[in-house]
Order: structure tokens, then C-alpha cells, then sequence
């Protein structure tokens, strides 16, 4: 590899790049542009819940035709919530967050020159990016964008009838859907052969960092569960074009019944939930990856309970598939199922705690580096722990009913996958950003931004598990149709606030993000005095990573403070001194 | 226009923030002992406003919870919601309380090195093993619930009601003399049978349809949900009671009401939460508001999904029954 030089254009460096840290830069400007048009969604109708009936000039500005004199139309209203979800989840968090750490960390953590297949790398990406422009075109489709929630539970979303953005905006969102599914297929096929493949002289896979078996084990449930969506999406776009029937049943609407007969919803919400809830974790276990390794770099300390960690992953990867119907507890389906499916969700408790609890020994008696992303890896336990323990009432089938499609859920997953992640991928852009760009990120923005962040993100979700509590549906445009929740208007102000404080704290990252880029410290090679591989790398990308030989690895990745070595790390290339025992 | 007019006044605040991170020291990059104290202090700040918040929510916020269960059913659930609530709570104040302790006081120093520290088969042992057996009790306890919630089976006498949810609208259906629902579909459709009911069907002749639910106290309650279009799902928050209705097919639930609606509105807790929502409504200058058991939708299901409701009132079995029997039954209605 290293003896032939490509000459490289700008077209095949910085374009269709196949190189692994290209494209992983790629995924990660991306999926901030998305964020940012996510999080925008999220300030608008925040606006609309706290002061319905309120005219706003950012809202005319931006809603156009779907506004009247700056107040938002409901139809518009639902359409931003369910953008915001779908770009949250699918293009921020799948995409954004594994296909930027997966790309960049694989090849770098196990020591090899590239993905198993740099070719079908480039291709994920264009397929996501593509997906993304998609998405983004069905914004200004001329009935709005998808509107049926991220869940897009037919029959509303197979009805243009039933609701304006099921037309064309569907459309869109499905075909969007299914070439984002093919490069997360194509993505995660690569992770899962380059990590089995690939791994260096002496990598055995017990001395893979966490990192790597958070993106491995994400990978295998993205391959076992995205194309159950895709044919759902498929299924779907059946129904809505071609007359089929396997969704939809005995509708009557406006004034007309429709032809079809003998599908189930509950079929989709089925299909649906098998990829909706694995993707929960397929955007958490990356996160809960990068934390393992920040917070062990920064305590100086080894990860604590390091196989029970990985034991962890995979138990709750497994479990992570046969939880699904606790999304559907009151869908119709039969109780007893029900009752299997709390008997699994609950089990999930297990592994989590496990993992909150060694996080927390891991600091116990450490020498904290307070860099920022140790700062954002800390905020994630805490998120983490607030927002699981809530799950504990929602995977009870019993307790489940009278919250079920609440605020109280909103919380909940707001707390356990979206913040949590979000700090994840933040905690990653901080600590692997001289890896990245060659030099650092400003550390008194990145205190700032996180901070503002911390604060703001409890601010919101915490005050939002009360206005569940008092029966407060989801998804409501607005509430004024309820004197019953006329005491929740207040508490929806506050929570607001806190929200445009959280939004506008963004505004800090992307700064520090794009200045650094340019003007940011020239990076050491091994700046946070990391054992993991990836910081053996030149600080210059170079084209095959390492220079030379691929360094062999002689210890696992969490030798720090280790008795016996002058410094609080130990590479993992250093080989063990006679007599030193394997930790 | 003003769009564009925000877009360039964020470029704007982009380039001025360019311009002072520009003064600013980029240089400063990596933790300094400095930095590990002062963000270590900062820690233990966040975990005072992190208790702050939870109690200051608990005390502000517990006014606008919802009153105690109104139905026999509800109230197990009540129960279960607690003992998962303060398990959820020592759970949440511990393990908080340690992570911020450990961020505050083991903040890095200079010259200290941490403890190596890999490994404890007893510790971890305890925190896979406690969780198990505290879980295992809490999923048998909350099956309990739920099997007891789900399964009306051994009811005595219940009363058949179909709940009917269409875009934006609340129908429903008493079952008559009979105590049984005549069949139904979509395609039956027509004029005032806005519900599709069967009228070739015996069972439906008698069946009774209302806009307004009323329930009697003290008799189990068995609900069939259908629903023309899409979905929606019936939400009755005061009864603790929820279900999907699901378009081609008919699902159920069942509860007891325990406190008629003039029984609630004398609940505590409900003048309490009463008093609080007309104070706000008379500083806005509307009418006051009187307490109402209520149907909602809970399920995204188009445009108007924010106002679909429908009231139910609550009442002794005898003032029931001398509603119903007012009630023009389907047979009549659709001659």
C-alpha cells in the first residue's frame, strides 16, 4: 500500500473519497447540517406549544404558505414534529453518530489501512447523502412533508385523505427511508467484516476497545433489523399505490368507503418496532462506546469491569430485539403477548444498570481530566440513568396505559436516547477531533457548551414528565381545546425557554466546530495521552494510515495508571516487560 | 424575505462569533489542573440545581397531576405507579448523588495517580444480582395488575359499551336490553347510521347510540373501540384506562367506576387542581371551568386530533339506567 501513490484529485480526495476518514468527515457534516435543521424544527414548534395562538415573525418567515399571519397550521405542526424525528434519529443519530465514529475509529482502533471494502464505504455515504437531500426536498413538496409522526403508523400515513402530508411528502419520506436503509445495510456489512477481518497482529477481540464492540454489535442488530423497516416502507408503498391491502381495512372516509379489506395496522406497528426499538439501541450503544473509552482515557483509570462491559452490549443488543411490542402494549394486541413482552423489556434493566454502575466505579478514585468530552461522557451517565430509570414504568404493560403516548414518554426517550446520544456524539467530536482535522477544538467553548446544554436539556425534560403525569397527550397542536390542562400552559413556557437556551448553546459548538477546522491548535500526535491505537497514526492523514508496518498489539487498550510503568498510560503497541501480567 | 433576513442575521452572529474566538485564545486546549478544579466544583454545583430541580418540580408540579384513580381498577394501578415511583427515585437520588460526588471529588490533580482498578467479580455480582431480584418482584407485581386489567372475563353483569372514533368525533354505543352489540361495519354506512351498524342484525335493533358517555358507578364496564379511518386511541386519564382504536378491527377494555362526577369534583385533589386552572383562567379573563371526566385522543390521527374529546359523566347506576332508558335506540333512530 504504502509504495503506490495515487495521485489523488480533488474530486477522488474530497468527493468520492474512499477513505475511511474522508468519509467519516463526511457523515459528520452532514449529519450536523441535518441537526441543525432538526433542532430548528424543534425551536418552532416549541414556539407554537408554549404560546398557541401567538403570531411569531420567524414563523411567517419560514412557514410560508403554512402559516396564517404567524401562527402555524396544525397540519404544518404536525409535519415538524415528525420531521424532527425522523431526522433526529435516522439522520443525526444513525447516521451521523455511528457513520462518522464507525468509519473513523474501525480501521484506526483494530490497526488496519481501510474498511474491508472502501468502495461500497463511498457508496453508504452517497446513498445517505442522497436520502438526506431527499428528505430534505420533501420539505417543500406543495401539501408539506410527512406528517404522520416518525412512526408513520398507516392508515393515516396511507391516506392522503386522512391527512395533507400523505401525499407526495410521503412519498418522499419513503423513498428517502429506503436508500437511507440500503447505506446503512452497506455501512454496517462493512463495519461487521473489518472488524472480523482486519484487526492487527495480536488484536484478539478481548482487547478490542469498547468503542469497537459498541460499533460491532450495533452493526449486527442495524443488519438484522433495518430491512424489516425497508419492507414495511415497501409493504406500504404497495398500499398507497398500487391497491393493495396489507396495512389497511374497513376505512370509511370522506364520505366514501375505500376498497380495501383484511390488512392490520398492528402488522405494520409490528413490523415497524422490530427495526423502532433495535434502533434505539443502534443509536445508543455507540454512544454508550465512546463514553467507555473518554471516561477511562480521562480518569486515568481502566474501564471498570471491562468484560461485563462487553457482556453487557451484547446482552442488551440481544434483548434488544425481543422488546419490541412494549411499544405496543395498548395497540390491540393480545395481552398475554403483553405480558412476554414486559417479562423481556424489563430484563434490559440488567445490563443497563450494570453498565451505569461500572461507568460510575470507573471514576471512583480516578484523576478526571476535565476536557470537554469527559464533560459530555459524565452528562451521558446521568442522562442515561434519569431517562432509563423512567423506562422502568413505561416497559410495565400495566403501568404503561395511562402514560402511553403522554409527555411522560416524550421525556423519557428524549432523556435515554436523545440526549444521551447526542452527548455521546458530541463527547466524540470533542475528544477525536485533533484525529479528524489535524488540530484542536477550543476547550472554554466546549465548557460553555456544554454547560449551557446540561443545564437547558434537564431543564426541558425534567418539568416534562409532570405535564405527562397529568395526562397531557403527545402530538397535540394545541391545548386550549382542554381547560383540564390549562395549569400545563405555564410549565410549557418554561419548558420552551429552556429549550431556545439549548438551541441557541448549539450555536457555541458550531463555532468552535467550524473555526477549529481552519484555526483551531496544530494537534500532538497523542494529545489526551490515549493508549488506543488510532493515536499511533500520524497527525497528518495519510492515505493506509500508517506509514510502515501496521503496529502489532502487544495489551488491551486500558493500561492506565498501570503499577510497574512510569506513565498513568501504556499503548497498547508496548509490548508487556517480563513478568507483567495481562490486566 | 424575512427569512432570508434571519438567515443573514445568523451568518452575521456566526462571523462575529468567528471574530472573538479569533481574540480568544485558541490555544487553550487540553484541561488544565486549573480547569479539572474549577469544572470538578462545577459538578458538584450541577448535582445542588440537578436536586433543586427534581424537588422543586415534585413540590411546584404536584398540583397539576391527575386526581386520584375513579375507577376500581385505577386504583391498583395507583398503587403499582408508586411503588415503582419511589423505587425509581432512591434508584435515581443514589446513583446521581455518586456520580456527581466522584466527578467532584476525584477532579484531577497534578502528580496523583488514580487506582488501578480493573476488575471485582463481588461487586459486580451485587449490581447484576440486586437488580435482577428488585425486577423480578416488580415484573410479577405489575403482571398482577395487568393480567388482573386486561382479563374482564369473570365480570358479573358488565355493561357492553362500543366506543366508536372517526376523524375528529367520539361516537358511542350502549349494547340495550340484550346487553349485546349488533354487528357493524364500515360499509353499512348511511344517512344517521353514522356507526355502520348491521340493522339486519337482531342484536342491533335495541343497541343504543349516544355523543355523550355516561357510566354507571360501581358496574364493570366492558368497551369495544372501532374506528372508521384511521387510528386513534381512546383515552380515558381519570379511569386509568387506555386502547388503540384500530380501523377493521375491534379491541377492548374494561374498568369500574368508583367516584361519580359529582363525587370527583369534591375530591381534594381535584378542587385543588380546579382552584389552581380558573385562577389562571380569570387572570385571562375566561369563563371558570367545572371539573368533567373526559374522552381524548391519544393517537396522532390528522388535524384536529388536539380537539377530539368527548365528556363523560359518572353517575349512580339508577340515574343511569333512567338516562339510557331516554335514549332513542337505533332502531328508532334510523326509522
Amino acid at each position: 500500500m504504502s509504495d503506490h501513490h495515487h495521485k489523488e484529485t480533488f474530486v477522488t480526495k474530497y468527493i468520492f473519497s474512499t477513505d475511511h476518514k474522508m468519509i467519516s468527515k463526511q457523515y459528520l457534516v452532514t449529519g450536523i447540517f441535518m441537526g441543525v435543521i432538526g433542532v430548528f424544527m424543534s425551536m418552532l414548534f416549541r414556539l407554537q406549544i408554549a404560546w398557541p395562538d401567538t403570531s411569531f415573525s420567524i414563523i411567517e418567515a419560514f412557514l410560508g404558505r403554512h402559516q396564517d399571519g404567524g401562527v402555524m397550521s396544525p397540519d404544518i405542526y404536525l409535519a415538524i414534529v415528525t420531521i424532527h424525528g425522523t431526522i433526529m434519529v435516522f439522520f443525526v443519530l444513525t447516521a451521523g453518530l455511528s457513520g462518522t465514529f464507525s468509519n473513523l475509529l474501525i480501521p484506526l482502533q483494530i490497526g488496519a489501512r481501510d474498511m474491508a471494502s472502501g468502495f461500497l464505504n463511498m457508496v453508504s455515504y452517497w446513498l445517505f447523502f442522497l436520502s438526506s437531500v431527499i428528505m430534505v426536498i420533501s420539505l417543500f413538496v406543495e401539501a408539506g412533508p410527512a406528517s404522520a409522526g416518525w412512526t408513520i403508523y398507516p392508515p393515516l400515513s396511507a391516506l392522503p385523505q386522512a391527512i395533507p402530508g400523505s401525499g407526495m411528502g410521503m412519498t418522499l419520506w419513503l423513498v428517502s427511508m429506503a436508500i437511507f436503509i440500503a447505506s446503512s445495510l452497506l455501512g454496517a456489512l462493512n463495519y461487521i467484516v473489518t472488524v472480523l477481518n482486519l484487526r492487527t497482529v495480536g488484536m484478539k477481540m478481548t482487547r478490542l476497545p469498547l468503542t469497537i464492540w459498541a460499533f460491532f454489535v450495533t452493526a449486527i442488530i442495524g443488519v438484522v433489523s433495518f430491512p424489516v423497516l425497508l419492507s414495511a416502507a415497501l409493504l406500504l408503498i404497495f398500499d398507497r399505490s398500487f391497491g393493495t391491502s396489507f396495512f389497511l381495512s374497513d376505512i370509511f372516509i370522506q364520505g366514501e368507503v375505500l376498497h380495501y379489506q383484511g390488512g392490520s395496522p398492528v402488522l405494520f406497528e409490528h413490523l415497524f418496532w422490530f427495526l423502532g426499538h433495535p434502533e434505539v439501541y443502534i443509536v445508543l450503544l455507540p454512544a454508550l462506546g465512546i463514553t467507555s473509552e473518554i471516561i477511562s482515557t480521562n480518569s486515568r483509570k481502566p474501564i471498570f469491569g471491562y468484560r461485563a462491559m462487553i457482556g453487557s452490549i451484547i446482552a442488551i443488543a440481544f434483548l434488544s430485539t425481543i422488546v419490541w411490542g412494549h411499544h405496543m402494549f395498548i395497540s390491540g394486541m393480545n395481552p398475554f403477548l403483553g405480558s412476554v413482552f414486559t417479562f423481556t423489556t424489563l430484563l434490559i434493566a440488567i445490563p443497563s444498570a450494570v453498565k451505569a454502575f461500572n461507568y460510575i466505579t470507573t471514576l471512583w478514585k480516578g484523576n478526571l481530566q476535565m476536557n470537554p468530552a469527559m464533560l459530555f461522557s459524565i452528562g451521558l451517565v446521568s442522562t442515561f440513568i434519569s431517562g432509563g430509570l423512567t423506562g422502568l414504568v413505561l416497559g410495565d404493560s400495566a403501568l404503561d396505559i395511562n402514560v402511553h403516548d403522554t409527555y411522560f414518554v416524550v421525556a423519557h426517550f428524549h432523556l435515554v436516547m436523545g440526549v444521551s446520544a447526542i452527548y455521546g456524539m458530541f463527547a466524540g467530536v470533542y475528544h477525536w477531533f485533533p484525529k479528524m482535522y489535524g488540530r484542536m477544538m477550543n476547550k472554554t467553548l466546549g465548557y460553555w457548551h456544554f454547560w449551557i446544554t446540561a443545564v437547558a436539556a434537564y431543564g426541558v425534560f425534567f418539568p416534562m414528565h409532570f405535564i405527562g403525569l397529568a395526562g397531557l397527550p403527545r402530538r397535540y397542536y394545541s391545548n386550549t381545546a382542554f381547560p383540564l390542562f390549562d395549569d400545563v400552559a405555564d410549565v410549557n413556557i418554561v419548558i420552551t425557554l429552556f429549550a431556545i437556551l439549548g438551541g441557541a448553546a448549539q450555536i457555541i459548538f458550531l463555532a468552535n466546530f467550524f473555526i477549529s477546522i481552519y484555526k483551531g491548535k496544530k494537534a500532538e500526535q497523542n494529545p489526551w495521552r490515549s493508549n488506543t491505537l488510532e493515536w499511533t497514526t500520524p497527525v497528518e492523514h495519510i492515505h493506509g494510515n500508517w506509514p510502515g508496518e501496521i503496529p502489532a498489539v502487544h495489551r488491551w487498550p486500558y493500561d492506565y495508571s498501570k503499577p510497574g510503568h512510569d506513565e498513568d498510560f501504556v499503548s497498547q503497541v508496548v509490548p508487556l516487560y517480563e513478568g507483567e501480567e495481562e490486566s | 424575505m424575512t427569512a432570508l433576513l434571519y438567515i443573514l442575521l445568523a451568518i452575521v452572529v456566526a462571523v462575529a462569533i468567528w471574530q472573538v474566538a479569533s481574540i480568544l485564545n485558541l490555544k487553550s486546549v487540553i484541561a488544565t489542573e486549573k480547569d479539572n478544579n474549577t469544572q470538578g466544583i462545577l459538578f458538584a454545583a450541577f448535582g445542588i440545581f440537578f436536586y433543586g430541580l427534581m424537588i422543586f418540580s415534585f413540590v411546584k408540579y404536584s398540583s397539576i397531576l391527575l386526581p386520584d384513580s375513579a375507577s376500581l381498577e385505577g386504583e391498583k394501578y395507583d398503587t403499582l405507579y408508586m411503588v415503582t415511583m419511589v423505587l425509581i427515585l432512591v434508584v435515581q437520588a443514589i446513583t446521581q448523588f455518586l456520580l456527581f460526588y466522584f466527578a467532584f471529588k476525584y477532579r484531577g490533580v497534578k502528580g496523583r495517580k488514580a487506582l488501578f482498578y480493573a476488575d471485582s467479580h463481588k461487586l459486580e455480582m451485587i449490581w447484576t444480582i440486586i437488580p435482577a431480584v428488585v425486577l423480578a418482584g416488580l415484573v410479577l407485581y405489575g403482571l398482577s395488575v395487568w393480567i388482573d386489567v386486561m382479563d374482564p372475563s369473570d365480570a358479573e353483569n358488565p355493561l357492553i359499551v362500543e366506543v366508536y372514533a372517526k376523524q375528529f368525533q367520539w361516537e358511542a354505543r350502549y349494547a340495550g336490553e340484550d346487553n349485546e352489540l349488533g354487528l357493524a361495519n364500515v360499509r353499512n354506512i348511511k344517512g344517521i347510521n353514522t356507526m355502520g351498524v348491521d340493522m339486519t342484525d337482531k342484536n342491533a335493533l335495541d343497541d343504543v347510540p349516544v355523543r355523550e358517555l355516561h357510566l354507571p358507578k360501581g358496574r364493570k364496564v366492558i368497551f369495544k373501540f372501532r374506528s372508521q379511518d384511521v387510528l386513534h386511541s381512546a383515552y380515558m386519564p381519570h379511569f386509568r384506562a387506555q386502547m388503540n382504536c384500530v380501523p377493521g378491527m375491534v379491541t377492548q377494555f374494561a374498568f369500574t367506576p368508583s367516584m361519580t362526577t359529582e363525587e370527583m369534583r369534591l375530591n381534594d385533589k381535584t378542587i385543588t387542581k380546579v382552584d389552581g386552572i380558573n385562577k389562571i383562567r380569570a387572570e385571562k379573563g375566561e369563563d371558570p371551568y367545572e371539573f368533567d371526566y373526559l374522552l381524548l385522543c391519544n393517537k396522532i390521527c390528522g388535524s384536529s386530533h388536539y380537539n377530539m374529546q368527548m365528556k363523560i359523566i359518572v353517575e349512580e347506576e339508577s340515574e343511569f339506567n333512567s338516562w339510557l332508558s331516554n335514549q332513542k335506540t337505533m332502531a328508532q333512530v334510523v326509522q
